[in-house]
């Protein structure tokens, strides 16, 4: 009986891990890149056509992208993961040991083809008058972020705050100050970044939301022009959303040569022109100088430079007891 | 032992039907619930102990359990005037009033959060009278219990109706031909025989809204020790890979909620024996 129960239950879940089809690559992103990736994944299907002859079908899953990456470590079998954060792709070489320690170094810019950094938006007219991020700390001002414990993106929100302060009081002491003057400002801690909009947008709740650049002018785009407006601060993170290819899983599926086709093709003009459409930064000089109108300047910094990576930021702040828990505890 | 319960019951089957429950419990509930063990295993019992009562923790255990009591609570007795009056009176579309009962259950929950913290925010429907009279609806402990509340109101009902219905009007008759005025009919008869299946109904709700998470995360406002809820923590605890601690809270939940059932149903078997003597 039992025995008999095994082989079913080994039947089912071979049946369930068999693999896609070989001309079909499964992309795991995270939620903002949604129309972004639709969009790209249909110029590279061209591209690959023209290149090699083969017709290529990529899905994409999309969800916060811890979840995401959690469920690529539990099994989901990802060729590429296109995430918000080093530290969420980080698992997937702690956790399961599906991608190299390097896997970071193996594409140009930190493996991020594309950037983007978090930026202020206030209702219009800016009634509150913020301009940079000592106005968010002031009293009276509801500031809406989500918790960067459960959202990837609420954790660059963070640490620019952070990085911010740093850079102006060169005290540790002073920036924890700082940010536990900003969280005293949120009403409320959404558990994603879509979370957050919707309290800023739908509920009308607090004066500012934090947010990232790419996200603000979708919001804006969606939500209207006439209700809300973009303030960049005078220095801010530069959010550096990371791809890999998932090496276990390409090896598996034998579609190495087509991720990493995929991925590099994000580096490319038609894909930078791209990222660039769905509001993120591109890394390509010359695009960026075509589009330096649409992104405004920031003194920008960068998560290594300013706290040593994403292991070690995440295990100062946003671990248990860490600097996050430290300014809630009573 | 097998002969034995071959010869107690009349009705065939009885060993395939077991193993089949057997089976299926292990399949779809043990099985899942003894990975929370295996995942805790790996961490020492200081480990465990930390992660399970650091003062966040206290803190949200406390609010699930104080707002699913509560919600509860106020879903036992409106459920109860509902499933009566469902029972009770004819009026005009009673079968859709019926219907709209199970769209709670129906209904993604993350759903009804997201609609409720719509209508309880401050500049939502509802929610700016509460404004006006200064209590904070959505984004505090109150706007959880209201999600709550939604959640878990088929379960009451839907528990006392069956019950309710199958009284028969002859014990109210006889009730009423030895005296008994419509208080004491309803106190001292009708009572008693309900109050097991509004108890399994409290109980019901009571452990949905422990579980909850969809709904609240939207309408809770999620401060930690204001609003956060256990499952929410482990959330975040699953966020930092830290499965075990994750594991570790899922545990403390289940074995608090698991002798509470117990101890409910253990009461729920008391009252029903004593009204079944009673009637006997």
């Amino acid at each position: 009986m039992f025995k008999n129960l095994g082989l079913v239950a080994a039947i089912v879940f071979f049946g369930a891990s068999l693999s896609y089809g070989q001309s079909t690559i499964l992309n795991v992103t995270y939620d903002p890149t949604r129309e972004f990736y639709k969009d790209y994944n249909k110029a590279f299907q061209g591209h690959w056509k023209k290149t090699s002859g083969q017709t290529i079908q990529i899905r994409q899953s999309h969800g916060g992208s811890g979840k995401q990456g959690r469920s690529i470590v539990d099994g989901l079998e990802a060729d590429v993961a296109t995430l918000a954060l080093g530290y969420d792709i980080d698992a997937l070489y702690d956790q399961a040991r599906l991608i190299p320690q390097n896997w970071q170094k193996r594409l140009p810019n930190n493996s991020s083809p594309y950037t983007s950094t978090i930026v202020f938006v206030v209702r219009k007219g800016n009634p509150k008058h913020i301009r940079d991020w000592d106005d968010l700390v002031k009293p009276g001002i509801a500031v809406i972020t989500p918790n960067p414990k459960t959202s990837g993106g609420a954790r660059w929100n963070y640490l620019a705050a952070w990085g911010y302060a740093l850079k102006k009081w060169k005290s540790e002491a002073k920036a924890k100050d700082f940010v536990k003057a900003l969280y005293k400002n949120v009403p409320v801690l959404d558990s994603g970044a879509r979370g957050s909009t919707t309290s800023f947008a739908e509920r009308k709740l607090g004066d500012v939301l934090v947010a990232w650049e790419n996200e603000a002018y979708l919001m804006i785009n969606e939500l209207g022009p006439d209700k809300y407006e973009i303030v960049v601060p005078s220095i801010s993170i530069l959010a550096e959303p990371p791809v890999t290819v998932v090496d276990k899983n390409v090896d598996k599926h034998n579609t190495r040569k087509v991720s990493e086709a995929y991925l590099s093709y994000l580096y490319s003009k038609e894909g930078q022109e791209l990222a660039v459409k769905h509001y993120f930064r591109p890394q390509d000089k010359q695009i960026a100088a075509k589009y330096s109108a649409k992104f405004r300047p920031v003194k920008l910094f960068k998560i290594e430079s300013l706290f040593g990576g994403w292991q070690k930021a995440q295990k100062t702040h946003f671990s248990d007891n860490g600097v996050f828990d430290q300014i809630y505890a009573k | 032992m097998q002969n034995k319960s071959r010869r107690r019951t009349i009705l065939p089957g009885f060993g395939l039907s077991l193993g089949y429950t057997m089976m299926y419990l292990g399949l779809v509930v043990i099985v899942p619930l003894s990975m929370l063990f295996f995942k805790t295993s790996s961490m020492g019992f200081s480990a465990f102990w930390e992660a399970t009562t650091a003062p966040r923790a206290l803190a949200s255990y406390r609010l699930s359990f104080g707002v699913a009591f509560l919600s509860a609570l106020i879903n036992a007795f409106f459920g109860f005037i509902v499933a009566w009056v469902l029972v009770r009176y004819e009026f005009p579309f009673k079968k859709i009033i019926n219907v709209l009962i199970d769209l709670p259950f129906a209904l993604p929950t993350a759903v009804a959060g997201i609609a409720l913290a719509t209508l309880y925010s401050p500049s939502g429907w509802v929610g700016q009278f509460f404004d006006k009279l200064d209590i904070q609806s959505a984004y505090s402990p109150l706007g959880i219990v209201i999600a709550l509340t939604f959640i878990g109101l088929p379960f009451v009902v839907r528990t006392v109706q069956p019950v309710l219905e199958s009284i028969e009007s002859e014990i109210e008759e006889a009730a009423a031909s030895l005296g008994a005025n419509r208080w004491q009919t309803f106190r001292a008869v009708l009572f008693p025989v309900l109050f097991p299946s509004l108890l399994t109904g409290f109980t019901l709700a009571f452990s949905r809204a422990l579980g909850e998470y969809g709904s609240v995360v939207f309408i809770s406002g999620n401060m930690p020790f204001k609003t956060e809820i256990p499952p929410l923590l482990i959330m975040t605890k699953l966020e930092q890979y830290d499965y075990s601690g994750a594991a570790a809270i899922a545990i403390v939940m289940l074995l608090t909620s698991l002798l509470l059932l117990l101890t409910i149903n253990l009461l729920n078997r008391h009252v029903s024996r004593r009204v079944n003597d009673e009637l006997a």
